[in-house]
């Protein structure tokens, strides 16, 4: 599929294609027809994290200009870690996957980014040789204030020009926690999201650390998503159970929000509270999401394009069968949808939130396709 | 579905009102309060930062001049505040977002955003028509669209989470026509306005936007504005500081614009 080579300047022109999880119908429409694909009741949950400038370049003592992506930040009572992943030489042109091998480290290194920022080498990572722990010099006010000096956004090969701080955000972004943008999050506008709120439709937020999408180092793909960061406001954990108790649906915006939800409510449970329920506070989410994985939070979702092959497909066929998810793959490549960070994206929601198609669908001009019968378990 | 506000926000709700009487010493703490303030290095900004501070909130405090930022946020701290100093012209693009990130980060999602810089443009301040276009150009690129990119960058966050309070510092130059004060001016009640769209459009999100004319104050703006006035009739930036505590701790209705008077414990609202 085609990706998307630029930002959208509108927000609102984001196509959206709607896969149905029970029947594999699709339906074309744009983000500007989610409202009339939920319901009343229903509850949107978006990530707020900001997304950091994780990208940082240093040159070792042979002149040669490393770059440093952080792929998380820990902060505890004695400081803070940036745990960066190494890249070799050359710039974003280059696929992460063509770069050459970084320059090693060593436990005890220093390495300096500016006279504003240098970080010593605290560990390296068992996954990989790549994956290593920093300890900044600099902690608090001066340490945020030269990784924005010196860091820039995390840049995609297929972009047609460097992406800016602003261009990585979505609009409603708050802590900076997420190394790369919480993408599926990006086509929504205030305009939207006033729509959904006036229509009865609660909009929440949590946040999550979301990390690296790739690395160019297929021992460390393997392992991602590493675990990452979350933290859940009591009033979205209220308003969770409340929409739950209502009969509502959950919907999540993008996967990271359902690694949130989904690892949260395993940890109550696990604390002996009730299965669905959601516990607010600061976790770790280790959870993989898979077809396998058994969804106790999160009803539906709004992703980007995924197909066969990626990691991301994976997290979607919990939603939905994974044939009718390649169908809706084909379909939106045959239909000149675009993929990738700032393209299109799908909307999977079960049963009554079709009755969208009834009520709230009038204005709708996009085409229902029903695929044949497919040979799909939908117990999976 | 409503749900509660976060703790120790300024505000829990709005209610329509007319005036916020302040006859008593606030007792409040803020300790779960978070603010950003612009201009923090003197005169209102440093003061709205010590009032902060000194009742617990975590304070990042936001100027161009890297010394006089530090020294102010130096002795804040010394006096058991917590602020973070962050080195900022608001009218850069680059140096706002960069803020905006480095704060959230800093601080967690902010409850309070204070849009308390601005510059007179060059002084003495000419008249209208001995006014370089660039110059006008220049006071708006602080006073206006600056502190519009910055609660852009914030307010999308606080709209979410459903609280959270704007406040424009605004100016009788806002409201009235003066000779020499013509860029500031306008530049003062464009702010006003966009303030009260602002309002307009995040009124259903939770968030309360105000505009405050704290009046005249003896500040080294005031001193560059006005060099022969008289400082002993000019209230102290620290008194001002502790009348708008007292406004933004009651529930002061969002879109309205209010004065703080030179006599009265208290502010009025003007329209």
């Amino acid at each position: 599929m085609r990706p998307a080579t630029a930002p959208r300047k509108r927000r609102q022109d984001t196509r959206m294609l709607i896969l149905s999880p029970q029947t594999g119908a699709l339906t074309d429409g744009t983000i500007d027809d989610l409202p009339g694909w939920l319901s009343p009741g229903d509850l949107v949950v978006v990530n707020d994290a900001a997304t950091l400038p994780a990208s940082l370049h240093y040159r070792t003592a042979q002149g040669l200009s490393q770059e440093l992506r952080v792929v998380r930040i820990d902060e505890s009572a004695t400081g803070t870690d940036l745990w960066v992943v190494l890249f070799g030489s050359g710039d974003w042109h280059t696929p992460t996957e063509h770069r050459p091998a970084p320059i090693t480290v060593a436990v005890g290194d220093v390495l300096t980014l500016s006279p504003e920022l240098s970080l010593h080498v605290a560990e390296i990572s068992p996954l990989s040789a790549r994956l290593v722990r920093m300890r900044p010099a600099q902690t608090g006010t001066a340490l945020w204030s030269a990784l924005y000096a010196l860091g820039h956004p995390i840049q995609y090969s297929y972009l047609q020009e460097p992406l800016m701080p602003w261009s990585v955000q979505t609009v409603y972004g708050g802590r900076p926690w997420a190394v790369e943008m919480p993408s599926a999050g990006r086509p929504l506008c205030w305009q939207m999201l006033a729509a959904l709120r006036r229509r009865g439709i609660s909009v929440v937020t949590l946040t999550h650390a979301a990390g690296l999408s790739s690395t160019g180092d297929a021992a460390l793909d393997a392992c991602l998503p590493l675990p990452e960061r979350y933290d859940i406001p009591e009033s979205t954990a209220q308003a969770i159970a409340l929409t739950k108790a209502q009969g509502g649906r959950v919907i999540a915006i993008g996967t990271t929000v359902v690694r949130a939800l989904e690892s949260a409510t395993r940890q109550a449970v696990a604390q002996g509270h009730p299965i669905g329920t959601v516990r607010a506070g600061t976790a770790i989410a280790t959870l993989r999401l898979s077809a396998d994985t058994q969804r106790f939070v999160v009803d539906g979702i709004l992703s980007g394009l995924h197909g066969p092959g990626e990691s991301h497909f994976d997290l979607l066929s919990a939603f939905c069968p994974a044939p009718w998810l390649s169908q809706a793959f084909s379909h939106a490549d045959q239909h000149g949808y675009q993929c990738h960070e700032f393209g299109d994206v799908e909307l999977i929601v079960p049963a009554a939130i079709l009755s969208g198609l009834q009520t709230g669908h009038a204005h709708h001009e996009g085409r229902a396709h029903t695929l044949g019968a497919l040979d799909v378990d939908l117990a999976v | 579905m409503g749900y509660a506000a976060q703790p120790g926000c300024l505000h829990q709700t709005h209610y329509p009102t007319c005036r916020a009487g302040t006859k008593q010493r606030i007792p409040m703490r803020l300790d779960n309060t978070t603010a950003l303030i612009t201009g923090a290095s003197r005169g209102l900004g440093r003061a709205l930062s010590t009032a902060l501070a000194l009742r617990g909130a975590r304070v990042a405090m936001v100027a161009r001049g890297k010394d006089a930022l530090n020294q102010a946020a130096q002795e804040i701290t010394q006096q058991g505040g917590t602020v973070y100093p962050l080195c900022v012209d608001i009218a850069d693009k680059d140096q706002t977002y960069a803020l905006a990130g480095a704060a959230a980060a800093l601080l967690g999602p902010i409850d309070l955003l204070i849009h308390n810089a601005s510059t007179l443009g060059p002084t003495p301040m000419p008249l209208l028509l001995d006014t370089d276009c660039e110059d006008l150009e220049n006071v708006l690129a602080t006073n206006l669209i600056g502190p519009f990119r910055l609660s852009k960058a914030i307010a999308g966050s606080m709209a979410l989470r459903q609280t959270g309070t704007i406040v424009q510092i605004s100016s009788d130059a806002a409201v009235s026509a003066y000779a020499g004060w013509g860029a500031y001016g306008v530049s003062k009640a464009a702010a006003d306005h966009l303030s009260k769209s602002l309002a307009v459009e995040l009124e259903a999100h939770g968030v309360r936007v105000l505009c405050i004319d704290p009046g005249e104050m003896d500040t080294q703006m005031h001193a560059q504005a006005v060099p022969d006035a008289d400082r002993s009739t000019l209230r102290a930036p620290m008194q001002v500081a502790e009348q708008i505590l007292a406004l933004l701790a009651a529930p002061t209705k969002s879109g309205t614009r209010w004065v703080v008077p030179a006599a009265a414990d208290g502010a009025e609202v003007q329209r």
